[in-house]
């Protein structure tokens, strides 16, 4: 009996075989690429943070993990991504659902102002965040000038600058994916929930939200993996207390010349962002994140 | 039956469980829903027919309380409900495509409605249980609408919708999106149980073979308007239009003018009966149709007598088919215009062959005069 399945399997070993490897040739610029601009790079990178500037040994893990200073930019980061990414929901979620229930047009015009700021420079919209929050910005001179308050008020060069400025570039990333599950959910199901006696708060919290919580933990995943790794807004906007750690990377290299640490705080921050998307993947399939926001 | 489902309305009562006045949607300058004007008694299964953009299903969700509705009222148990939200109009809907909440099992789908109404946990659960029973899927409670098959999908959502014991029962389309056989069986099976639960159910569909097998009467929708209402073989036996006659079954149809009881006609000349000329009550010279079903017709030779009582028209054989219980024949008149003949099987009869020349016979009585093209 084994005679007929093991010519089965032989026809289609022939079928498969050049059929992969023609269109497995598209594939390969792309590995190439990566292969060299971000496997060989990081490779180098581990190898750096074990054997620089001594021989090979954890010292420079040893040194990250028992400096305070290193532990708190590194708890700062946490921090400061897990409020943007709440900061994000919180405004992004009422702005899909309504994008959601309006008509097309509307929410093509809607998509326009969320992607508005993909439009410009990262770097410009940051120093427009400091134009308009420093001790002489617009709010403040404003606010001065109408004698509302007698002295600037500390909007820059802390915390809440921060977020706020990291939460504006950050939105995008949580309104897509929302909007991408929300367009799909069926709203006869809403029609279904009220027809069944739901009250509209009843049918959007019983039927619409657990509906929507892909795009949720997609846009929350995104929102806050980048936030991790954010570089340029925190500088600018924050102080020396809000530093983020790609910034304490960046110093490490730039002023301290300290590769080697450089290297174990860089592979820190990678083996944690894993380690999120990791217990992330437990709750929501991966897939379903990207493919919510190339279709967003 | 279980106590826990509504068992003990009678059917058929003489109470008016649903009453359209006037009934209009207008969406922009097109009126979707023309002046609808119906009375469904209590325990009546009423199905709203009608081809596609007929009005039928717009009338469905104004009744549900989806659509606004442009003017008129809509009364449930004597009461207008017309302002009212569709949360509080208590209608159980079965939708088209089941509208299961995919993110509950069929339990947490049935149980939904009455969590809503605050049914205490225990009376609740036992309510769900005798409403899986009831759909014939005790089982499965624990499943996902995704591990089940298009039927099983909509017998919970038929669960779902009768468990709350609504006023009314609102269908649309439930079984358009299953296959033939299933759609069969599904349609005895809701049948039965709306008898069951005495339900008054107000059924959608095109499909007019499954509005015959289950309605106690059908209101064929036309332009947003019902052009006729009565049970199924008021609408096939005495269709009142041209619309009617043309869309409910197979027809032949005869135009010519009405004159002198007669349809006249370059073909011929036919008889009307007294009781098809008085409904139709057509003026003198207007247009008229004369409709006859295929299996009204009769095939005769061209030589010989025209017994009394019976109008014929001259006739060549294009096809014969055979289809087990009855020959079709498929005839052509002298002015090219297509006509078809069911012979039923069994009893005497004579087999014509393509290309005989016959004469089409049938009982005056057999014609229904219908108002013309143009009328």
């Amino acid at each position: 009996m084994s005679a007929p399945v093991a010519v089965k399997e032989g026809a289609g070993r022939v079928m498969r075989g050049p059929l992969i490897s023609r269109w497995g040739a598209l594939a390969v610029p792309l590995l190439l690429f990566l292969t060299f601009a971000f496997l060989v790079p990081m490779f180098l990178i581990v190898v750096r943070s074990v054997t620089d500037p001594v021989n090979i040994g954890m010292g420079n893990y040893v040194t990250f993990f028992t400096t305070e200073a290193n532990m708190r930019v590194l708890g700062n980061t946490f921090y400061i991504a897990t409020v943007c990414t709440v900061a994000c929901l919180a405004i992004g979620y009422p702005y899909a659902y309504l994008m959601s229930i309006v008509p097309q047009r509307v929410a093509g015009i809607m998509l326009v102002f969320v992607l508005v700021p993909f439009w410009s420079s990262l770097l410009v919209r940051t120093f427009a965040w400091e134009v308009i929050l420093r001790d002489t910005g617009l709010i403040n001179t404003l606010l001065l000038n109408l004698k509302v308050i007698s002295e600037p008020l500390p909007l820059i060069r802390n915390t809440f600058s921060v977020i706020l400025g990291m939460s504006q570039i950050l939105l995008p990333f949580m309104v897509l994916p929302l909007y991408s599950v929300m367009q799909k959910i069926d709203p006869e199901l809403t029609r279904a929930a009220a027809n069944l006696g739901a009250p509209p708060f009843s049918a959007f919290r019983r039927v619409f939200v657990p509906l929507s919580f892909p795009g949720i933990t997609a846009g929350c995943l995104l929102v806050f993996v980048l936030a991790l790794g954010f570089y340029i807004t925190p500088t600018i906007l924050g102080s020396a207390r809000e530093t983020m750690i790609s910034r304490f990377i960046a110093d490490q290299v730039q002023v301290r010349v300290n590769w080697g640490l450089a290297s174990a705080m860089a592979v820190v921050l990678m083996v944690l962002t894993f380690v999120v998307l990791a217990v992330a993947s437990r709750f929501v399939k991966l897939r379903d994140v990207y493919g919510a926001l190339g279709e967003g | 039956m279980s106590a826990h489902l509504p068992s003990g309305r009678a059917v058929r009562t003489d109470r008016t469980a649903l009453a359209l006045r006037g009934l209009r949607k207008m969406f922009g300058d097109v009126a979707a829903v023309a002046g609808v004007d119906l009375d469904v008694q209590e325990g009546e299964f009423i199905t709203l027919l009608g081809p596609s953009g007929s009005g039928k299903t717009t009338t469905l969700r104004m009744i549900a309380g989806f659509t606004e509705q442009s003017a008129g009222s809509i009364e449930i148990d004597g009461v207008d409900v017309s302002t009212v939200p569709p949360h509080k109009r208590d209608v159980g809907m079965v939708f088209q495509n089941y509208a299961l909440f995919p993110h509950m099992t069929s339990a947490e789908n049935i149980e939904f409605p009455l969590q809503m109404r605050k049914v205490p946990k225990a009376e609740a659960k036992q309510k769900v249980a005798d409403a899986l029973k009831l759909v014939k899927l005790d089982s499965y409670g624990p499943r996902y609408p995704r591990q089940m098959s298009g039927g099983q999908q909509q017998r919970i959502a038929l669960a779902r919708a009768v468990v709350f014991q609504p006023r009314l029962l609102l269908m649309d389309e439930p079984l358009g999106a299953l296959d033939k056989k299933l759609r069969e069986a599904l349609q005895l099976e809701i049948m039965h149980i709306s008898r069951q639960l005495g339900a008054t159910v107000i059924y959608v569909t095109h499909d007019q073979e499954e509005a015959l097998v289950m309605s106690d009467r059908i209101a064929i929708f036309h332009d947003g308007k019902i052009e006729q209402l009565g049970s199924g073989e008021d609408l096939y036996e005495r269709p009142i239009s041209l619309f009617v006659a043309d869309f409910i079954g197979e027809s032949n149809i005869l135009h010519g003018k009405f004159a002198g009881g007669s349809v006249v006609a370059e073909l011929g000349t036919w008889r009307v009966g007294d009781a098809a000329a008085a409904r139709a009550s057509l003026g003198a010279d207007s247009p008229a149709a004369l409709v006859v079903r295929p299996e009204r017709l009769r095939l005769i030779p061209r030589t010989g007598d025209v017994p009394a009582g019976v109008n014929t028209v001259d006739a060549t054989v294009t096809d014969v088919l055979y289809l087990g219980s009855t020959r079709k024949y498929e005839l052509r008149l002298a002015n090219g215009q297509g006509v078809g003949v069911r012979q039923q099987l069994g009893g005497p009869e004579t087999t014509w062959n393509p290309a005989d020349e016959v004469r089409l016979a049938w009982d005056v009585d057999a014609g229904v005069l219908v108002a013309g093209r143009g009328a």
